[in-house]
């Protein structure tokens, strides 16, 4: 009954263009490069403070000795900075042609923009095209670029930029404001409720060049915000690091869902920083979804500072051949009566390596606090493996905390039923992996669960046989 | 092509054990059949070999669906060429809805570009489910996840009417259901029979064939068809029981493992 399936041998998306960056930094990084950044950028000194002060942090931060294998990345062999063009298009007009025919290969309708709030897509360092829907901005919503933002919005920026992830929190994260370019910065104002998401769609383009955006949303009192970004690299024969910073503030009553679909090429680091605090009531939704990459580290994170404050994270990562997922969540009970969610679901085949590593932690003050953590696990093959390192902390004796861990095969007995109706093995196989993250893809917008499905496909197909 | 379904000789074991040993069966369009016989004597493994779950290998002879050799074919395959099996304890699938399973199942039937469109599916679907007596909601049901032993096997009689197979084998599809459920699944089955469509109806009991008449009704013993006749042989062994079967045969042990 064994049938033959194609391979994937390709990496889908590993197309690259033609298109000319106009500055490079070259590769290494020295205060100097970290200098020339900031003063293209036309940077305050405030900025440029904060970048240098991070670069000393990063040089005086160890690697850690945790999580996965970083032996080959060599920080000597990145580039850190690329701006693509001159300026920004303010509409799709004006966007050139080649950065158009890239976003048309990774398949954005152009259509789908009239249903958008905003789209504000980053090639390489820089958000090229960036256009808003001019209701969000009659209700005051800044939904730009991270540089624009601080720029334009001086105040808000600095009073908030930096302060849920501070340079010294760990070694990428020093990394990140060191060298940080583009990304995006939302603000939405007391009881604003934007109805559409505000999409990003961005890409690694540059080989070598390390993609280090940092992204800051502020939602004021009352006010609800989903952000979505999806993203997809080319393939490259030597390593490429991503390491992103996000910062997330959740005022009191206010609802933030953030929601990423990240597909890397199989030799890209993706270790990625992500974290928000939620004020008094105020909810915090990470759903996100990891798939490819040679190792990822991330960990989305909320900080329960506010009585009623709650905390989601969804994830679900896929790991193939010489590919590891370390991923999970932290949840950080330090208030009365908060509760937190983490569903985790994961998948490896072809010998790749799944691992949830979550934290959840209750303060002295977290009374009556509850957290539920869900981890499962789907093993495609004997190669592959999984693992779940689940920490927590308890410094309140009236808290509640459940976890629940499955691990499970691609049993016999489900694909023989789903064949004996006319299903091919792969077709039976997608089907039950699909089922399996239903919980996750149901959560996703109309056209990023069809492009998720899309991706399980591609990864899928070449499981089996 | 009037359907003509065909078992010779047919060997198959379970992790090196034999437990078919040497099953022959013709089955023609329009017709009929029942395999009847106490527990342990193969049957259910005859219907999970003929739609080639992997657990069991078959050691010797053949299968053939109009000439077509079914033993060479993948499980799919099967499924394609026009072989139903409605299965005695059908798995569950969690996040896969009952309705986008059907249509998966249906358009896997069909070429690409040739899908049966959305709107024909759900008609089709809700009015056979109609004639189940199946709640709606069935179709936005994760597949069989939480169904009763009755609800999965009204599910079985959903598929194979929307499948539209050429043979059929219902493996103790009477198991688990009380007499109403036994009435509309024997009605699903009853509304199912066709020239060209072939029904293989195992079970251990006669009541079923009360309202689905066989037209010829097989004993099975020992991993063996012993004893063939019309429907009044299922009534004598629902009358009688089985033993004067094994006497007439001079059978001990009806079960595979001793022959």
């Amino acid at each position: 009954m064994a049938k033959s399936m194609p391979e994937m041998e390709e990496y889908k998306y590993g197309f690259r263009d033609e298109h000319k960056a106009i500055f490079q930094s070259g590769k290494g990084l020295t205060p100097e490069i970290v200098r020339t950044i900031s003063e293209m950028k036309g940077e305050p000194e405030w900025m440029l403070n904060f970048r240098l002060k991070s670069l000393d942090q990063f040089n005086k931060m160890a690697m850690p000795k945790w999580g996965g294998d970083l032996d080959d990345l060599d920080f000597d062999d990145i580039q850190y900075y690329v701006k693509p063009s001159e300026k920004q298009g303010k509409t799709w007009e004006e966007v050139p042609q080649e950065i158009k025919e890239t976003f048309d290969k990774l398949g954005i309708p152009e259509a789908e923009q009239k249903f958008l709030a905003g789209v504000s897509a980053q090639y390489e360092s820089e958000v090229v095209y960036h256009s808003m829907q001019e209701d969000l901005e009659k209700q005051g919503v800044i939904f730009t670029d991270t540089d624009t933002a601080l720029r334009e919005h001086p105040e808000i920026f600095r009073e908030h930029f930096g302060t849920v992830i501070p340079p010294a929190d760990n070694k990428f994260a020093a990394l990140n404001s060191a060298v940080w370019s583009g990304g995006s910065f939302i603000y939405v104002p007391k009881g604003v409720k934007c109805e559409i998401p505000l999409q990003a769609y961005f890409r690694i383009n540059s080989e070598n060049m390390g993609q280090f955006e940092r992204t800051l949303i502020i939602a004021d009192e009352d006010s609800f915000v989903h952000y979505v970004e999806g993203c997809t690299a080319p393939v490259y024969s030597t390593n490429s690091l991503h390491s992103a910073v996000v910062e997330i503030i959740v005022k009191k009553n206010a609802r933030v869902r953030y929601t990423t679909i990240q597909n890397w090429a199989p030799n890209i680091y993706n270790l990625v920083t992500k974290r928000a605090v939620a004020d008094e009531n105020a909810t915090m939704e990470w759903v996100d979804g990891n798939i490819g990459s040679k190792l990822t580290m991330k960990y989305p994170a909320v900080i329960l500072r506010g009585r009623g404050a709650k905390g989601m994270v969804l994830s679900i990562a896929v790991a193939g051949k010489g590919q590891h997922q370390d991923a999970g969540a932290k949840m950080v009970h330090l208030a009365p009566d908060t509760t937190s969610t983490i569903v985790s679901k994961s998948i490896s085949k072809h010998g790749g390596k799944v691992t949830y590593r979550g934290l959840c932690s209750f303060g002295r003050d977290a009374e009556g606090a509850k957290a539920n953590i869900k981890c499962d696990t789907l093993i495609l093959d004997n190669q592959s493996t999984s693992d779940t390192i689940p920490y927590n902390e308890i410094k309140n004796d009236n808290v509640t905390l459940e976890h629940e861990a499955t691990v499970s095969k691609v049993s016999e007995d489900q694909l023989f039923y789903l064949m004996s109706r006319g299903l091919s093995e792969a077709e039976a196989t997608q089907m039950i992996v699909m089922g399996f993250i239903e919980p996750f893809t149901k959560e996703l917008p109309m056209e990023y669960a069809v492009e998720m499905n899309r991706l399980i496909k591609f990864e899928m197909e070449g499981s089996i046989g | 092509m009037a359907t003509q379904f065909t078992i010779e000789g047919l060997k198959a074991e379970i992790e090196g054990k034999e437990i078919l040993k040497g099953l022959s069966l013709s089955m023609k369009g329009g017709e009929i059949h029942a395999i009847m016989g106490p527990n342990g004597t193969g049957k259910s493994t005859l219907a999970s070999a003929l739609m080639g779950h992997p657990k069991y290998e078959v050691t010797e002879g053949s299968a053939e669906l109009n000439g077509e050799d079914l033993l060479e074919m993948g499980v799919d395959e099967r499924a394609r060429a026009g072989l139903f099996l409605a299965m005695q304890y059908p798995s569950e699938i969690t996040g896969v809805t009952n309705s986008d399973f059907l249509r998966s199942a249906i358009n896997a039937r069909r070429e690409e570009g040739n899908e049966i469109s959305l709107i024909k599916f759900i008609r089709q679907m809700e009015s056979k489910m109609k004639e189940l007596e199946m709640n709606p909601e069935f179709a936005h049901r994760y597949l069989n996840e939480g169904f009763s032993g009755g609800e999965k096997k009204r599910n079985e009689i959903l598929q194979m009417m929307l499948l539209d197979p050429k043979v059929v084998i219902l493996d103790e599809i009477d198991s688990g259901l009380d007499i109403d459920a036994l009435k509309i699944v024997a009605q699903g089955v009853n509304a199912m029979r066709a020239d060209d469509r072939a029904f293989l109806i195992i079970t251990h009991y006669q009541r079923l064939l009360n309202y689905v008449k066989p037209d010829f009704v097989h004993v099975m013993m020992q991993g063996r068809i012993v004893k063939s006749g019309g429907p009044e042989l299922a009534e004598r062994l629902e009358a009688e029981g089985y033993d004067w079967v094994k006497a007439e045969l001079g059978i001990v042990d009806e079960t595979v493992g001793q022959a």
